[in-house]
Formats: structure tokens, C-alpha cells, sequence
């Protein structure tokens, strides 16, 4: 059974519509991402299903109750907002157990429970400490054990790690992900960082403008992106405009792609035909390969691990796409500016959408 | 399917929790208790106006004779002219000592800050005595002025002493928020000194400007006891309340001059709220605080000039409390401090001085209570609107209503003999309350900020953890609050030992406080008692401010260790 149910939730304010009948099912255990561009309403959908700011309308199921119009506190989850929202006068250890202490447990279980707590983030010491004596990195993980304190059903968090700089982040996506791994506590995290979904999520729920665009792993969101939309925003992709001839061809200035069927598209539609950088074939191309064109290398850039190259499609007017060569590869092909070559494009990379 | 159903979907309503319905009721109680000490005491005066003597009501009949009658009318006049020439002289001198504080390098640089801030520690009357002294018929520089110090000279010399700081206050925090990078491209630009100060110096003072001088004209209009000490025959719209009302018992004509005397401080108001709201906006932007480098010529000039001014507020104060000193003035120059014995000259004797204390106290500890957990309950209520709308009108309504008014109102008010509230009167209850109400605006508004500053998930945590609301309040929002709290538990004291117009209507034998009985003292003309009866009040608050600003710096450092990084 799912541990979360959403159905048709919609939320407006006044005229602007925040979020636009989405529907949703987590799974029990599942560590799910929103990913989308700012103002999408990642935030918006997380509120709503702590009760923060409820939805306008539609249900919300946790575990087969109807929690739709229950308050926050009557809800059952455990959050982590972005600024932490650590209470700056207690300790670390009051913060922790500040949930504990209203539940009537003795002090010494609740002292027991902190101190589990905090070696479980990594924090055995930092107990006696004041917020503001501690970094950004360790805030975050005192903030994470204090919603974890409870033993929520949920945890909540709306861009944990956006406040940090790039190597903590990168660790802590480790850790989170880690300790999510070991509790087995079903999570829900917001980002606008792709990689962080990508390396994290079970699942992504890639959200534009109110709506979902797309469900599915990392794998299947970067390999099959469901849409124009999500193609662009997760990963780079290469766009370039032509018509649908066949169903499983494309005509792009002159030339003739193959890909896979197309089952949504009549011939005639104008479409994108889409390639990752990363897919573009180079190397040990069989006379007879599909898709082969011959390319110039019109820019050249150096990101550190690889080259991204800017090819121009020869014969055509401005047909152009980039490609991600190793340095490896630049070596042995001698690739250079002005450079000529053949290239593939494999029909099972290619992604197709309706322009 | 789906598509259509959701369409058709019932909009939802969220059940509350127990949280939400506790404090949607302390919001509903709130607004009563605002009600009854704001909003009824002035529907009260409004409906007194149209009454006439006996309680019948006639239309607008005292409206009519009030603007026939010439004198009256004057006195309007009169308090407008006075109003405008002090805000034109308060705002330049203010701003310019402002500037001095925070745009330059000053020796003892806190020594200057503090005695700008002096003035507010003594009740209005305090300027108008030392002026008797220093230009009075017996004064030491009569006809220095080439006329008599009774009248509009004098009432404007004491309201700059008097208002002077609170546009000061206003101005420093305005050139405080000025930001650093402004300048330094202003400089990489090569513009000069006197092209930065009006491009950006003065715009950046703009809001800081216009709310000085409402809160100058403001003051000088609905101010009492200055006009009453110093006035003479020169009439103004405050004194003409306490005439009808005390003179002439004539409550009707009262409440029409409270009315006139609303309209002006109402305007003014309403202008101030249309200004800071724009201002808002303006300090979003991520400032660099300005750190003023030294610079001989321009430090020296300024020091000059606020050694003028700081010793202009010296003397005055000075004046007084030399006058305060003198066995009998200007035959007798020796000292005694036989005036210090209030008994003699006043049947409550320092009795009147404990009252203010007590009420002081009171005021401090009723208010800050409902002026913090008021602000708390308005600001973190979820959703409630309407209700906490009103509330927001109500607590700022006393900004705009000047004392005389609102002790007018609460004589209306809780001496109707079918209130059950009339009790009251005439008691310390009734002082205590008057007071928190005439302040509270200030009080609500800093709380309002301080909650505003903290993080607003504080609450969102809480109910995920399931900790009730008010446990959080008590364990993290007060305490991390301390500091604000203290600041306007200080303000309603010093406003309490000084405050006369709002409590000049509502006092009893019993009750008298030292500030009214100054007036009174006056009155009778024993000078020198009452300048010590200011002085005694003038050193309580100020001792009182003096321990809130060490203990600021060396108590609450101690105990709010979370504070230190
Ligand atoms: N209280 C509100 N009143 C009106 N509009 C709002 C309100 N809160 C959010 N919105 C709007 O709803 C949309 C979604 O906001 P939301 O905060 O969910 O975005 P987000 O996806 O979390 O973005 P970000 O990555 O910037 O945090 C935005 O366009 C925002 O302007
Ligand atoms: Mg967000």
C-alpha cells in the first residue's frame, strides 16, 4: 500500500492557480524529490501535505486516513525547512528533544533517545552547544535529528541543503541519503538541483508551472524524459527542429533520421529531435551505422573532465549540435577546430517531442 | 475523469486544531480589550459632541457655535502657526545632529547621543518653567527676546527642546540604514561632496524627513503642558480643552475642540502610514553599513555644532533644576531644598511622586504583557483575518489620537453611570489603563517587529512535533524577545512618570500623579516646587533608562549566552 495519497490537490491563490489538480501516490519507504524551476510550486505541494498551507482542494491519504483537512499537528511527519528553524536560545540537545518532553517520557529516555540521535547524524559532542556555534553543515543535521526525534511516518525537506556550500552539500547528500536508507523513513525532499535529485531520489516528480510533468526514477527521467519540458531541465539536450515523415523518421534540413516509433505523432508534426551530448557517437563508426553525418567542430570547450564540442551539421544551413568528447578522444581523433568528422546519432538516444 | 470531477470539487475547510481555536479566541479577547480601552472611549467623545449640555442630542449645534466663536477658532489657527514654525526648525537641527552621530567622527560620540535624549525624561512642563527662569518678567535675560517669553516665542523655544529628540531618533535610524555602496560608486564617480549629500544623502533621509516632521507637528499640537506653562494669553487648541473641560465644566464644547484637535494628528497619521509603506520596500535591498572615516574639517564643524545644541539642552535642564535650588527667585539666590518638601505646597505632598511610580510600574508591567502576547496572537494566528484586521486598526489608532483627547473620551466613557466598567474610575486602575492605551501604539509596533524578525517556521515545527503553541511561546519566542520586551517595558515607564495630558482628566485626590501636580503647583505659582517636582521625575526616569541600557549591555550578555557565536 502507498503511504501517501494525493488526488486532484489544487491550490489558488486568488486568481493565480499555485498548483493545478495534481495527483500523486509514495510509496512506504520511498525517498521521493520535487524537482522543478523556481516558483513551480514545490513548496506550495509540500505545505500542503504537512497542512502548513492547505490545498484549496483534493484529498491527501497517509496511510489509508484521510488527513485532507487535519491541521499540521494532527498530521504525522517530521519537517526540515531551509533556514533550519533551529531554536536559537536551547541547546542542541534541548532542540532535539524538544518534541520528546511534552510526551511525557521520563528524562533519562529522553536523554537516552538525543543521545542516539545525535551519533546517528554524526553529532555525538555538539549536545551542550548553541545554534549559533555551529556550522551551517552541522545546524542542518541538528535540525534533521530533532525532526527525526518523533519517529515520524514522513519527513519533509524543502531545499535542506541549499544553504550550504558545494563540498558539504556533497556529502550530506550521502549521509541523508544513508540515513533515510538505514530508517527506512519514507521522504519526500524538495530541490531545485537536478543532481541532487538525481543522486538521491527513488522516484523524481518533475513539477512546472503547477502541474507534474513527469514521475519515474533518475534512470528513467534522464533516459526517457516524458516531455519537452523535462528533457531541457534535467541533464543537457540537444534540440533540433524538423518534421515527422514516417513514424519513426525525422527530416531535419534535407537530412533523415531514424528513431524509435512514435505512436503520438502523426507525420507532418513539427518536432523536436532530441540528443544528449553525452550520446553523440564518434568513435569506431561501422560504414553502415544509421544517422551518420559528417560535422565541423565550430567551438571547442574545456569543463575540466571532458571537452564539449559544438558541431555544425555539413550541408545544412545552421543545424548544429553539441557533443561531450573525453580527452582521451580529442587525442586520439586529433579533434581541433575547423576539424572535420563523421558522427552517429544512435536511434535508441533519440528522443522525440511534438514542437 | 479525473479532470472533471476535481473540478466540481468542494473548496475545503480545515478543521482547526486545539492551538488554532486557543488563540483565534485570545485574538477575539484582544480585540475586546482594545475596544474597550480605545475604540469605545472615542466613540464616546464623537457622540458627545453632538450632545449638548443636559445629554440631548443637537445635531451639529456645537460644531456651528464652535466655529462662530472667534476665539476658539483662533486657537486652531494658532496651534497650526506654532506647529509649522517648530517642525522647520526641529527637522534641519535634528537632521543635522543625526547626520553628526552616524555620518561623522564625534568625540564622546555617546556622550552627545545621550544628552539629545534627555528631554524625553522630563514632562513637557519642564522647558516652559526654565524659560520663566532664564526670560520670564523676573527672568535673567528679560527683554533679551525684545518682547515677553509668554506666547508664541516661548511655546516654540520649549517644543524644540521637547520634540527635539524624537526627531532625532527618527532621523538617526533613517541615516543609520543608508548604504555604504551607494557611496562608494557615488565617489568612484567623482562626484562631489555637496552633489552626493543632495543625490543621496537627503533621498536616502527622505522617508526619515517626512516622519520627523509629522511626528514634530503631531507633538506640538497636541502637547499641553508647554502651552499651559508658557502659553500666556497666546491660545492654542490643547489649552482650550482643559479650559472647557476643567474651566468651564463644558464637556460638550470639549469634546467638539478634542475633535478639532484629532483631525490634524489623524492627517498626519495617515500620511506616516502611506510613507512607510513605501519605505518598506526600500529596505529590503541588501545594505553594507556605512562607517563614517575621520575628516578634520568637517568632524570639527560638527562637533562645534553639536556642542551648541547639546548645551542649549543643558541649559534649559540646568535652569530648571538651579530654579528647583534657589531659596527665592530672583531676590534670595541661595540654595535650599526646601522646595523638595511637596508638602508644604501640595496637600499630596510626595505622595504624588509614589503615585507616578506605581502608575509607572503599573503601565509597564499591564502593557508590556498586552502589548507582547497581543502582537504574538495577531502575528501568528493562521488565516482569521478580519479579526485580526481590526486588531491591527485598533492598536494603531492611539498614534493618532492625541492624550487630552483620549482622557477626554475616558471621562465619557467610564464615568457613564450604566458602565459596569465605572468602577474605575477614579482610581489608580483607570491611570494605569489610560496610560497603556495612550502608548500603545509604540509598544505593539516593536513587539510586532521583534516577532517579525524571527523565523516564521518556528510555529510550522512546533505543531509537527506536536509541542502546543504556547509551550513554544514561553520556551523560545518571549525569551529570544527579552530584549524588546525590556525596551518597551522602559518606554511605558518613562512615558508613564511623564505623561500629563491624557491623565489630567482622570485623576482623584488619592491619585494624583507628581507630572499633574506639577501642573498644578504651577498654577498656583510656586514655581520652584514645580521645576523640582520635574527634576525628581526627570532623574527617576532617566536612572531607570540609565540601569536598562547597562543591563542591556551587561546582564543580558551574561544570560543570553546563545546570543555569542
Ligand atoms: N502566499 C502566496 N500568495 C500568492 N502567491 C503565492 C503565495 N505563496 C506562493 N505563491 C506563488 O505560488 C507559486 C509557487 O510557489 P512555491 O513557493 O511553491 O515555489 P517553489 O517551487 O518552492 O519555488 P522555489 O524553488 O523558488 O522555492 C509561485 O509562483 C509563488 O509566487
Ligand atoms: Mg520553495
Amino acid at each position: 500500500m502507498s503511504h501517501l495519497e494525493v488526488r486532484n490537490l489544487s491550490k489558488r491563490y486568488g486568481d493565480f492557480t499555485a498548483l493545478g489538480d495534481i495527483s500523486l501516490d509514495i510509496a512506504e519507504g520511498e525517498f521521493v524529490c520535487f524537482l522543478g524551476p523556481s516558483g513551480c510550486g514545490k513548496t506550495t505541494l509540500l505545505r500542503a501535505i504537512a497542512g502548513l498551507d492547505p490545498q484549496s482542494s483534493g484529498t491527501i491519504h497517509q496511510k489509508g486516513r484521510d488527513i485532507s483537512a487535519l491541521p499540521p499537528s494532527k498530521r504525522d511527519f517530521g519537517i526540515v525547512f531551509q533556514s533550519y528553524a533551529l531554536f536559537p536560545n536551547l541547546t542542541v540537545v534541548d532542540n532535539v528533544g524538544y518534541g520528546l518532553v511534552s510526551r511525557r517520557e521520563g528524562k533519562a529516555a529522553v536523554g537516552r533517545r538525543v543521545t542516539e540521535l545525535l551519533t546517528l547524524v554524526g553529532l555525538p559532542d555538539a549536545g551542550p552547544k548553541y545554534p549559533a556555534q555551529l556550522s551551517g553543515g552541522q545546524q542542518q543535521r541538528v535540525a534533521l535529528a530533532r525532526a527525526l526525534a518523533t519517529s515520524p511516518g514522513l519527513l519533509l525537506l524543502d531545499e535542506p541543503l541549499s544553504a550550504l556550500d558545494a563540498r558539504v552539500r556533497l556529502r550530506l547528500r550521502h549521509e541523508i541519503k544513508a540515513l533515510q536508507r538505514t530508517l527506512g523513513v519514507t521522504t519526500i525532499m524538495v530541490t531545485h538541483d537536478q543532481e541532487e535529485a538525481l543522486t538521491m531520489a527513488d522516484r523524481i516528480v518533475v513539477m512546472n508551472q503547477g502541474a507534474i510533468e513527469q514521475v519515474g526514477t533518475p534512470q528513467e527521467i534522464y533516459r526517457r524524459p516524458a516531455t519537452a519540458f523535462v528533457a531541457d531541465f534535467v541533464g543537457s539536450m540537444n534540440f533540433l527542429a524538423g518534421t515527422l515523415v514516417a513514424p519513426d523518421k525525422v527530416k531535419v534540413d534535407g537530412f533523415t533520421f531514424d528513431c524509435t516509433a512514435q505512436d503520438g505523432l502523426a507525420p507532418g508534426a513539427k518536432v523536436a529531435l532530441c540528443i544528449r551530448p553525452e550520446d553523440v557517437r564518434v568513435r569506431d563508426l561501422p560504414t553502415d551505422i544509421a544517422n551518420r553525418v559528417a560535422v565541423e567542430v565550430a567551438e571547442l570547450d574545456f569543463v575540466g573532465a571532458f571537452c564539449r564540442a559544438t558541431l555544425k551539421v555539413q550541408g545544412t544551413a545552421d543545424v548544429a549540435m553539441t557533443a561531450d568528447f573525453s580527452s582521451n578522444l580529442i587525442r586520439d581523433l586529433g579533434v581541433e577546430l575547423g576539424r572535420k568528422l563523421d558522427v552517429a546519432l544512435p536511434p535508441d538516444r533519440l528522443r522525440v517531442f511534438a514542437a | 475523469m479525473t479532470l472533471a470531477a476535481s473540478n466540481r470539487s468542494p473548496i475545503l475547510r480545515v478543521a482547526m486544531s486545539r492551538d488554532d481555536l486557543m488563540m483565534r479566541l485570545g485574538v477575539v479577547l484582544f480585540a475586546v480589550v482594545l475596544l474597550v480601552i480605545v475604540g469605545l472611549p472615542l466613540w464616546s467623545l464623537l457622540a458627545k459632541a453632538f450632545e449638548d449640555r443636559d445629554g440631548k442630542f443637537v445635531g451639529l449645534a456645537n460644531y456651528v457655535s464652535y466655529f462662530s466663536t472667534p476665539a476658539l477658532f483662533d486657537s486652531a489657527l494658532n496651534s497650526l502657526h506654532v506647529a509649522a514654525v517648530c517642525t522647520l526648525i526641529v527637522v534641519p537641527l535634528a537632521f543635522f545632529y543625526a547626520y553628526a552621530l552616524t555620518r561623522t567622527v564625534l568625540p564622546v560620540r555617546w556622550l552627545f547621543q545621550g544628552i539629545s535624549l534627555i528631554p524625553i525624561f522630563a514632562p513637557s512642563l519642564l522647558p516652559g518653567l526654565a524659560l520663566v527662569y532664564l526670560f520670564g518678567n523676573q527672568g535673567f535675560f528679560k527683554g533679551a527676546l525684545g518682547g515677553p517669553i509668554y506666547g508664541f516665542d516661548g511655546i516654540v523655544i520649549a517644543q524644540i527642546f521637547y520634540c527635539f529628540p524624537h526627531a532625532t531618533l527618527i532621523l538617526v535610524t533613517a541615516l543609520t540604514t543608508a548604504d555604504a555602496r551607494l557611496y562608494e560608486a557615488a565617489d568612484a564617480l567623482g562626484a562631489s561632496k555637496l552633489r552626493v549629500f543632495f543625490t543621496v544623502t537627503l533621498p536616502g533621509a527622505k522617508y526619515g524627513l517626512i516622519s520627523a516632521a509629522l511626528v514634530v507637528f503631531t507633538m506640538v499640537i497636541t502637547d499641553f503642558g508647554i502651552a499651559k506653562v508658557i502659553g500666556g494669553n497666546f491660545n492654542v487648541l490643547a489649552t482650550d480643552v482643559y479650559k472647557q473641560v476643567i474651566g468651564q465644566q463644558n464637556f460638550s464644547m470639549g469634546a467638539v475642540v478634542g475633535m478639532v484637535l484629532l483631525a490634524p494628528a489623524a492627517i498626519a497619521f495617515l500620511v506616516d502610514r502611506v510613507v512607510q509603506r513605501k519605505q518598506v520596500a526600500l529596505l529590503t535591498a541588501r545594505a553594507v553599513p556605512l562607517i563614517p572615516k575621520p575628516k578634520l574639517g568637517r568632524d570639527l564643524f560638527f562637533t562645534a555644532f553639536c556642542t551648541v545644541v547639546a548645551a542649549g539642552i543643558l541649559v534649559i535642564l540646568g535652569m530648571a533644576a538651579w530654579g528647583s535650588l534657589i531659596k527665592y527667585w530672583p531676590y534670595n539666590l541661595s540654595l535650599t531644598l526646601a522646595n523638595y518638601d511637596f508638602t508644604n505646597f501640595d496637600a499630596s505632598g510626595w505622595d504624588s511622586y509614589f503615585n507616578s511610580v506605581e502608575m509607572a510600574v503599573g503601565a509597564a508591567v499591564f502593557g508590556t504583557t498586552l502589548m507582547f502576547v497581543g502582537a504574538w496572537l495577531n502575528e501568528k494566528t493562521r488565516e482569521f483575518y478580519l479579526m485580526r484586521g481590526i486588531v491591527q486598526f485598533l492598536a494603531f489608532l492611539p498614534m493618532a489620537v492625541p492624550g487630552l483627547v483620549l482622557g477626554l473620551g475616558y471621562i465619557f466613557f467610564f464615568n457613564a453611570p450604566n458602565n459596569p466598567l465605572n468602577f474605575l474610575y477614579a482610581t489608580m486602575g483607570i491611570l494605569v489603563v489610560n496610560t497603556v492605551a495612550h502608548f500603545y501604539t509604540v509598544g505593539h509596533l516593536t513587539a510586532t517587529t521583534a516577532l517579525k524578525q524571527i523565523d516564521p517556521e518556528f510555529e510550522s515545527v512546533s505543531a509537527s512535533l506536536k509541542v502546543p503553541v504556547w509551550r513554544t511561546f514561553g520556551r523560545v519566542t518571549a525569551p529570544i524577545c527579552l530584549p524588546a520586551i525590556l525596551d518597551i517595558a522602559i518606554y511605558l515607564f518613562v512615558n508613564g512618570m511623564t505623561t500629563v495630558s491624557s491623565v489630567i482628566f482622570l485623576y482623584s485626590s488619592d491619585t494624583k500623579l507628581a507630572s499633574v501636580a506639577a501642573v498644578n503647583i504651577e498654577e498656583s505659582g510656586a514655581t520652584a516646587v514645580a521645576a523640582a517636582l520635574c527634576i525628581v521625575i526627570v532623574i527617576t526616569s532617566a536612572a531607570v533608562k540609565t540601569l536598562h541600557v547597562l543591563a542591556d549591555r551587561f546582564l543580558l550578555g551574561r544570560l543570553q549566552a546563545w546570543r555569542r557565536r
